[in-house]
């Protein structure tokens, strides 16, 4: 069964609908989101039952797994990141295109988890920016599902000017991002 | 294993290095005999082409920091096993901290190339003659070595943790 997206606020008439293009574009964005998987551990096994057929994340408009960071639009971040993988993490991120979102799956991904180390980096979100994070250790699919749909929210919602504003410019700065 | 094993591998140091053997232990079975760390290469290539005993495969090779005991802060273990009589050995050398510096068993296992150089990354040990120490599992840019005992284990720069309940 195909299910339509709702269709945004907007002005209605015989034979017309008026919105502003920002509702269109979220709506077209937030059900078309290609993830590129960066998968390194236990959390990436629940990934794969989450794009498997019993919870099949495709039902959300993200069938098509991005290998390539260049066409993908959600960088899922499923696993332990080591000191040594952050810079390969980092480098994926600014290859991505904007727009682009960030999912951090996982305690170790979101926080460290329990590798508090010296050779694991203590959260993504000191080299890249985060938008959503899913806890757990592993969080079930139900709850990356959860996540994804959470960026579907900000994707959304997300004005269009967002990206050039003062405001994100600083945001990528303060990453050493351009 | 058996006893017999045990003794002939025994007998032979014995008679080889005489003197210069150090203390020998059977921790869980294993025979672990300690060498001074100048003659490890003599001691290797000895035991390697010994006829009866041909402990030609280097299972491991790691160190061991003791901090409180000086002047042989750094154990260099060295596990031997002869794949054509099943013998298995345990070799250890002290180094002092202040200068970690032993020969590199490259030259007659190969294998002990990259376990020589994850040695210096964690310990800081110096394997003179290794065609390419550098680090293999750390960062390139870090500037100590971790597993060294005045280090703490956790990452330094967490700041969320409250120290009562991590037991630190």
């Amino acid at each position: 069964m195909v299910k339509i997206g709702e269709k945004p606020e907007g002005v209605e008439g015989q034979g017309f609908f008026a919105t502003s293009l920002d509702k269109v574009i979220g709506l077209a964005r937030a059900n078309s989101l290609w993830p590129l998987p960066f998968a390194t551990s236990c959390c990436g096994i629940e990934f794969m039952a989450t794009m498997g057929s019993n919870y099949d994340l495709a039902r959300f408009g993200s069938e098509r797994l991005s290998f390539s960071p260049r066409q993908a639009d959600l960088l899922m971040v499923m696993g332990t990141i080591a000191k040594k993988m952050g810079p390969v993490l980092k480098q994926v991120y600014d290859q991505m295109a904007e727009p682009k979102w960030v999912l951090s799956v996982g305690a170790c991904a979101s926080s460290g988890g329990i590798f508090d180390t010296y050779s694991v980096l203590q959260g993504i979100d000191r080299i890249i920016p985060v938008d959503v994070y899913v806890p757990g250790c592993p969080p079930r699919p139900e709850q990356i599902i959860e996540g994804v749909m959470k960026i579907q929210e900000l994707v959304k919602n997300e004005s269009l000017r967002r990206r050039h504003s003062e405001e994100y410019k600083r945001m990528l700065e303060s990453y050493n991002l351009t | 294993m058996t006893n017999n094993q045990h003794q002939q591998v025994l007998d032979a140091l014995q008679q080889r290095f005489g003197a210069d053997l150090g203390s020998v232990s059977e921790p869980y079975g294993l025979l672990t005999v300690e060498i001074p760390a100048t003659r490890i290469l003599d001691v290797l290539d000895f035991l390697k082409n010994h006829e009866q005993l041909r402990l030609d495969f280097l299972t491991d090779l790691c160190a061991v920091h003791y901090p409180e005991d000086p002047g042989r802060e750094i154990a260099v273990v060295y596990h031997l096993h002869s794949m054509v009589h099943n013998i298995r050995l345990r070799l250890k050398a002290f180094l002092p901290i202040s200068n970690p510096e032993i020969a590199s068993a490259t030259k007659l296992y190969s294998a002990a190339n990259w376990m020589e150089r994850e040695t210096y990354d964690f310990y800081g040990v110096l394997f003179t003659n290794h065609p390419d120490l550098r680090r293999i599992l750390n960062m390139d840019s870090m500037d100590y070595f971790p597993l060294r005992k005045e280090y703490a284990l956790e990452d330094e720069t967490r700041n969320d943790k409250d120290d009562r309940f991590f037991g630190r």
